[in-house]
């Protein structure tokens, strides 16, 4: 993974004395409610329901043992003893006090971590294929481009003060894992008729109140071109982006009411201004991003070992959580493993110092050292031999981190809600949980396969509940929390936002209906089509009239 | 009495700006000023303005376009772009542009609610005087020049992004 160099160090010093200083004016009265909010939340803090959320940036979702034991120590001595993976690969703690925030952050700083860009309306961390680096189906490791825009985004002095947030993903995989079709900016790494690698690049895409799939604004770029065609598009947006509506103001807004062509008429106007800069990329820089994402040590080994075979054989449970967990891996011999942190009664995403630690530990014994988090909220061991994997789900079971839900219905992505979060209009946790509670048997999980299903707490969609195929979002109907359900929503390649089915339900409603949607999709589906699939085939009004039918 | 920042320390400011301007019956009011106006005003009496006794230099709002000054720009000492309020950052682009696109070489100066924590990022998009709101420590606003040592992105005052110095 990439390593700081004393650039990067002093850069993150100055940071921390910076925000040390900027809490210290505030503590004093000397800096106003207002004049402090986008600076602490530009350090990854929000003053939330119940006390600060700090929200810790882990760059395109990896970590290592060093770091995850930093984690460690801050859950215990600053938190409540856990912390919790966010859908934007990010972890964050919900009890830290805003006078400790300064000294957290030079804890992180000792591990090249920081909370720089996690929140405010500036460009946050970009986010990737958790699996980038290791697919079988990789174009190129996305990974060193995060880096490049990481820092080039970093600290950027014309964009801090943006009309809303900015999001960026690289999906450098066949199989689209990043959502990104659904950010600000969303960048895939693909070659052109003549074999060169590029960018092709959309805009205008995102969640939230108004979700958008992005539209193409470079179909093909060369890659030293990343940051010219990036600072185009953010010059136009800070430029041109609605400020008089908070609602309003995200990129998706400004590509829709200006069109789509005239937006990109903008943009071209922009680059051709930038094109031929320093901001071009060196090809030295672009090594020595790309050094920092060399092969680990692999050993030479052969595929599915008669260690590995003989295992799944015995030990049924194994086997099925092998099935689920356990992905091809670029390298023979071996393996990449998700493990699943959807405990049912833990809330999704949610982690212990202990298991923090433990995973710190695992990650050496079985994986280079090094983790990643998913958008799913999940964790991934990225490099694990296959003939290791019976000794590493031992191990996972003794933490109850065995479970094979993965990709499941149960498998629930989750915002923090009206929980921990001042913004939302309804609880996310507890629907969560009604939900794991009802499907409890593994081989009906099974059976029934991959279901995405999604909660957010309120229209700011944390919890990507558009591009669920089964999407929940917590509504507020005169002081009463209800839920709207949609369906058919995905955020692969074929991403598509989900439908509302009809009128919104009461909480204790929702498991019931998750599985009257459920009956529908056994009954309709054809022989191994998942739960999208038969959707999009016999479309909304089965489920519908499933879900609304009056008993008799 | 404004207080303005400029090569790093508090300087006296020869400049009055003139917030509101749509007569030119104002130029006889106030003679013999040097004169910030605004730059819809200096476009529309250009000849009202050679006749003034005393020196000429526009403002920009943050919803107004610095290309949009057209010729006589280079003519000018000095353009001011205005922050309505300090999280309004279109007035960071517009001084990107006046430096880097337009080449301009005079004074860009920024008014409106200028404050310490934002002086770093300011100054390094172009902006070399600050016209610091009423309540600011002048100490602490040019203490924050040194808020960081370096920046990774290309700047004004450092246009070589920091992967090509590294």
């Amino acid at each position: 993974m990439y390593r700081y160099d004393e650039y990067d160090h002093q850069m993150l010093a100055d940071r921390v004395q910076q925000f040390r200083d900027q809490t210290d004016r505030f503590i004093d009265g000397k800096l106003s409610d207002t004049e402090f909010l986008p600076l602490r939340l530009q350090n990854g803090l929000y003053i939330q329901r119940l006390a600060p959320m700090l929200r810790i940036a882990v760059p395109y979702g990896m970590l290592s043992s060093t770091q995850l034991r930093k984690l460690a120590f801050i859950a215990r001595n600053y938190d409540k003893g856990y912390g919790h993976f966010t859908t934007r690969q990010n972890i964050q703690f919900n009890w830290p006090e805003l006078e400790d925030v300064p000294d957290i952050l030079a804890h992180l700083a000792e591990v090249e971590m920081h909370a720089i860009q996690t929140s405010g309306n500036c460009i946050r961390n970009t986010t990737t294929d958790q699996f980038a680096g290791v697919a079988r189906d990789e174009t190129e490791d996305s990974r060193a481009w995060c880096e490049i825009i990481r820092q080039w985004s970093t600290f950027h002095p014309e964009f801090a003060y943006l009309p809303r947030k900015f999001k960026i993903a690289v999906c450098g995989t066949a199989i689209d894992q990043a959502a990104t079709q659904v950010h600000d900016i969303g960048i895939y790494i693909v070659k052109n008729a003549s074999g060169e690698t590029g960018f092709r690049i959309l805009a205008g895409g995102g969640l939230g109140r108004t979700p958008v799939i992005g539209e193409e604004i470079f179909p093909f770029i060369e890659t030293p071109q990343l940051l010219t065609a990036l600072e185009a598009i953010l010059r136009v947006y800070n430029r041109e982006g609605r400020r008089d509506n908070k609602y309003k103001a995200r990129i998706k807004i400004l590509v829709k009411e200006t069109g789509v062509e005239e937006f990109q008429r903008k943009v071209l106007k922009e680059w051709e201004q930038l094109k031929e800069t320093d901001l071009i990329l060196t090809d030295a820089e672009i090594a020595r991003c790309k050094g920092f994402f060399h092969d680990p040590a692999y050993v030479a080994l052969q595929d599915e070992p008669a260690e590995l075979i003989s295992r799944l054989q015995q030990d049924a449970l194994f086997a099925s959580w092998y099935e689920r967990n356990v992905s091809p891996h670029k390298q023979a011999g071996y393996a990449i493993v998700s493990v699943a942190f959807k405990e049912t009664g833990v809330a999704p995403g949610d982690v212990t110092d202990v298991q923090l630690e433990k995973l710190a530990d695992l990650a050496e014994e079985f994986s280079f050292g090094e983790i990643r988090i998913s958008h799913r909220q999940n964790v991934i061991l990225a490099d694990v031999q296959q003939n290791q994997l019976h000794a590493l789900y031992q191990q996972l079971k003794f933490q109850s981190l065995h479970s094979h839900n993965l990709s499941q219905l149960t498998d629930v992505i989750c915002c923090p809600g009206g929980d921990f979060c001042a913004l939302a209009n309804a609880k996310s946790i507890p629907i969560a949980e009604s939900i794991q509670r009802r499907f409890t048997d593994q081989a009906e999980l099974d059976d029934i396969g991959d279901l995405a299903v999604n909660i957010s707490g309120c229209m700011n969609a944390c919890g990507h509940h558009h591009v669920g195929n089964i999407g929940i979002l917590g509504v507020d109907k005169k002081g009463e929390e209800f839920y709207q359900v949609s369906l058919g929503g995905s955020s692969k390649n074929s991403a598509s936002l989900g439908k509302i089915i009809g009128p919104a339900f009461a909480q204790e409603e929702i498991p019931e209906v998750v599985s009257k949607i459920v009956s529908v999709y056994k009954s309709q589906r054809a022989t191994d089509e998942t739960f999208i699939d038969t959707y999009r085939r016999i479309g909304m009004d089965p489920f519908k009239e499933a879900v609304y039918v009056k008993a008799d | 009495m404004s207080r303005l920042i400029k090569n790093g320390q508090l300087e006296s400011d020869r400049w009055t700006v003139l917030k509101e301007a749509t007569d030119p019956e104002v130029l006889k009011v106030i003679p013999g000023k040097n004169l910030i106006v605004p730059m819809q005003f200096w476009r529309d009496y250009q000849s009202e303005l050679q006749d003034y006794a005393g020196e000429i230099a526009i403002w920009l709002d943050s919803s107004q376009n610095v290309n949009d000054i057209g010729p006589g720009l280079h003519e000018l000492p000095l353009v001011a772009l205005n922050f309505p309020v300090f999280s309004d950052g279109r007035s960071y682009t517009n001084a990107r542009e006046l430096r880097e696109h337009l080449g301009f070489k005079g004074e860009v100066r920024a008014i409106g609610d200028v404050l310490r924590d934002q002086i770093f990022y300011m100054s390094r998009c172009g902006f070399d005087a600050f016209e610091i709101r009423h309540d600011q420590d002048a100490e602490a606003c040019i203490g924050a020049f040194n808020d960081f040592h370096n920046t990774y992105a290309s700047t004004v005052l450092e246009p070589t992004p920091l992967f090509r110095r590294r």
